[in-house]
């Protein structure tokens, strides 16, 4: 037998590799891309050094005994920490006992009880309602709630000002946020848990509270936390509704007005060149904003990894 | 006859529920029930006070001023104040947006969900940006006080603007909403099955003709919803606005031409209304006015974005 004279070229890898421009263009995207992703771990770093620098500064040249004073008024050069700390947690709290109730109960209501219909309907709405502004809610804490509901409780407030409205607002602006993802953790329970429920005679609201919201509580939890995470964070309602935007005296009275670390921040701001005076004012804006966002990342933390064990479980 | 079986067959089943449910009608599950109508009802009703407050109280202020309002600077007069340089300032701080996050965002998305492998890096980027989108806005705004007012200053807003510039408050408008973008866009990239990027590799495309050609395209309605509803919630924003000099106040400047505008002081829609809600009650009125006027933009832009999202949604 003759071999063919003709033997086939063995094929390498770089035949089937394509053109080089296609495949530098293919690598010039892909770093582009990569460039792109990465750039949200430089704004982090930016966002810690930026509050680092200014508050280490805070911190090395304050009088340790002037952060445990009675009040927190910047422009006397004294920084209660435990005021404002204590105004962020009576705000928020608040802001927790309005929308954890209304929120949860809306979320119970959606996922168990309401028709297809009515949860088109609805959801869209609540949508509407987490994209009010804070600046307009927290008007509507001064004008409205203030002087309708909050002055019933404790009347004659100083001039509508006081943490009980602000709290409101706050729990207003909260509750879509713990009422959708509240709502997206009882959705996921599969519905065969329901039936074995139901196939056991339970009634709905014994499969709701017993089946349902058990079987979801990782979820729940993590609604309850980011909600008030967000609640510690938000800056507009208290900066007009909680009032004492000179400064405060440490308390936790509802019906006084009170400062939260954000507004705090703002109140600072708001005095616009003073902040850049002599005094240690601007670098405490940055000293609260670190505690601040170290408040927000241990809750956020927390509740990414009760979102996660929900997504392992179904 | 034909009705004699049913009448039965009724009774029979009532017959069964009662001797199932005893006699008495089952008073806490329908108390329960009750409870969430009501507090659904309650949560509801709160949107739509606030509504009706805003409206009532704005509408009449908006009719008696007519365009005047939407167009006048601001003043020290309530009469005469209107949200002309408001409207501008929050236009132009959703160019920087349109402009800086969305490609950025969308680029940053398309990486984590086409090119990335299941790496401890990507691991990492992802949980970085969940947090970043939890980081309490006006933290953005310090970071834009640090950066781009006071270390970037000269640059930014040289002269009598100190740095508290346009281009700041963009930038930091841009860097805020950068992290939603990218969730919204790879939650629509995610819903992309995998059989049309299988079709289109089967053919030979590199992974950058498949994003280009077949992905984008098919998660495009996704990404518009998502990035229009960030959009919308730049255009409320103000803590962040308040921290990196919108100003508060008044102020009569006319800018000769595009460079002057971006290094030059500014204002914003939201920021206006805060600085009104702290003056006397002669400025109720302007406040209600202005904030009518930013919720019909954001109820436009959301019914926009739920429009899109009814009208190209795909069931795959």
């Amino acid at each position: 037998m003759t071999a063919t004279p003709h033997t086939p070229r063995r094929l390498a890898v770089s035949d089937l590799q394509g053109s080089a421009a296609r495949r530098r263009r293919e690598l010039g995207v892909r770093l582009l891309f990569l460039g792109a992703a990465s750039l949200s771990i430089v704004i982090s770093l930016l966002i810690i050094l930026s509050l680092a620098g200014e508050a280490w500064t805070f911190i090395s040249q304050v009088d340790p005994a002037l952060l445990f004073e009675r009040g927190w008024f910047p422009r006397r050069d004294l920084y209660s920490l435990q005021t404002i700390v204590a105004g962020t947690l009576t705000v928020a709290g608040i802001g927790m006992l309005v929308a954890a109730p209304l929120g949860l109960g809306a979320a119970v209501y959606l996922s168990e009880y309401a028709s297809p219909r009515v949860r088109r309907t609805v959801k869209p709405i609540l949508e509407i309602l987490a994209g009010i502004p804070s600046v307009v809610l927290g008007y509507f804490a001064l004008r409205v709630i203030s002087p309708t509901i909050v002055d019933q409780v404790c009347p004659g407030t100083t001039e509508g000002f006081n943490m009980a409205a602000a709290g409101i607002g706050v729990g207003i602006l909260i509750t879509p946020l713990i009422a959708s993802v509240a709502e997206d953790a009882m959705y996921a329970v599969p519905r065969s848990l329901r039936e074995a429920s139901y196939g056991l005679g339970a009634r709905k609201r014994t499969t709701s509270l017993r089946i349902v919201v058990p079987a979801a509580i990782s979820g729940i939890v993590a609604a309850l936390i980011l909600g008030l995470s967000r609640g510690i964070g938000e800056t507009m309602v208290v900066s007009i509704a909680a009032g004492a935007t000179g400064g405060s005296l440490f308390s936790v009275n509802p019906c006084e007005p009170g400062q939260t670390m954000t507004a705090a921040m703002t109140a600072l701001a708001t005095g616009s060149d003073q902040v850049r005076g002599a005094t240690l004012a601007f670098p405490s804006l940055f000293f609260v904003g670190l505690l601040l966002f170290a408040f927000t990342l241990v809750l956020n933390l927390v509740a990414d990894r009760f979102v996660r064990r929900v997504r392992i479980r179904y | 006859m034909a009705s004699t079986p049913r009448t039965q067959a009724i009774t029979g089943a009532e017959a069964v529920r009662r001797s199932l449910e005893g006699d008495r009608s089952d008073w806490r599950s329908m108390g329960f029930h009750g409870l969430l109508v009501t507090l659904l009802v309650l949560t509801l009703g709160v949107l739509a006070w606030l509504l009706s407050v805003v409206f009532v109280n704005g509408v009449p202020v908006l009719a008696e001023r007519g365009v005047d309002f939407l167009t006048s600077p601001l003043a020290a007069q309530p009469d005469e104040a209107g949200v002309g340089q408001a409207i501008a300032g929050s236009l132009w701080l959703m160019v920087f947006v349109a402009v800086i996050s969305f490609p950025l965002g969308i680029g940053a998305a398309v990486y984590l969900e086409e090119y990335a492998r299941d790496s401890w890096f990507t691991r990492f980027v992802n949980t970085v940006v969940r947090n970043l989108a939890g980081v309490p806005s006006i933290v953005y705004g310090l970071l834009g006080l640090a950066i781009f007012v006071v270390a970037l200053g000269d640059i930014v807003g040289p002269g009598s603007a100190s740095g508290r510039s346009l281009i700041a408050g963009g930038l930091t408008m841009a860097i805020l909403v950068l992290p939603i973008v990218i969730i919204t866009s790879a939650e629509a990239l995610r819903a992309v099955p995998g059989s049309i990027r299988e079709a289109a590799f089967g053919v030979g495309a590199t992974r950058w003709e498949v994003v280009r050609s077949h992905v984008l395209p098919y998660a495009a309605p996704g990404i518009f919803t998502g990035t229009i509803l960030s959009m919308a919630r730049a255009f409320g924003e103000t803590a962040p606005l308040v921290l990196v000099g919108a100003v508060i106040g008044g102020f009569n400047v006319q800018y000769d031409n595009i460079v002057e505008t971006l290094q030059g002081r500014y204002t914003a829609l939201p920021t206006t209304v805060y600085d009104w809600a702290r003056k006397p009650p002669s400025f109720e009125g302007n406040v209600y006015a202005a904030i009518v006027v930013l919720i019909v933009v954001l109820l436009l832009v959301n019914a926009l974005a739920i429009y899109l999202r009814n009208r190209f949604e795909r069931r795959w």
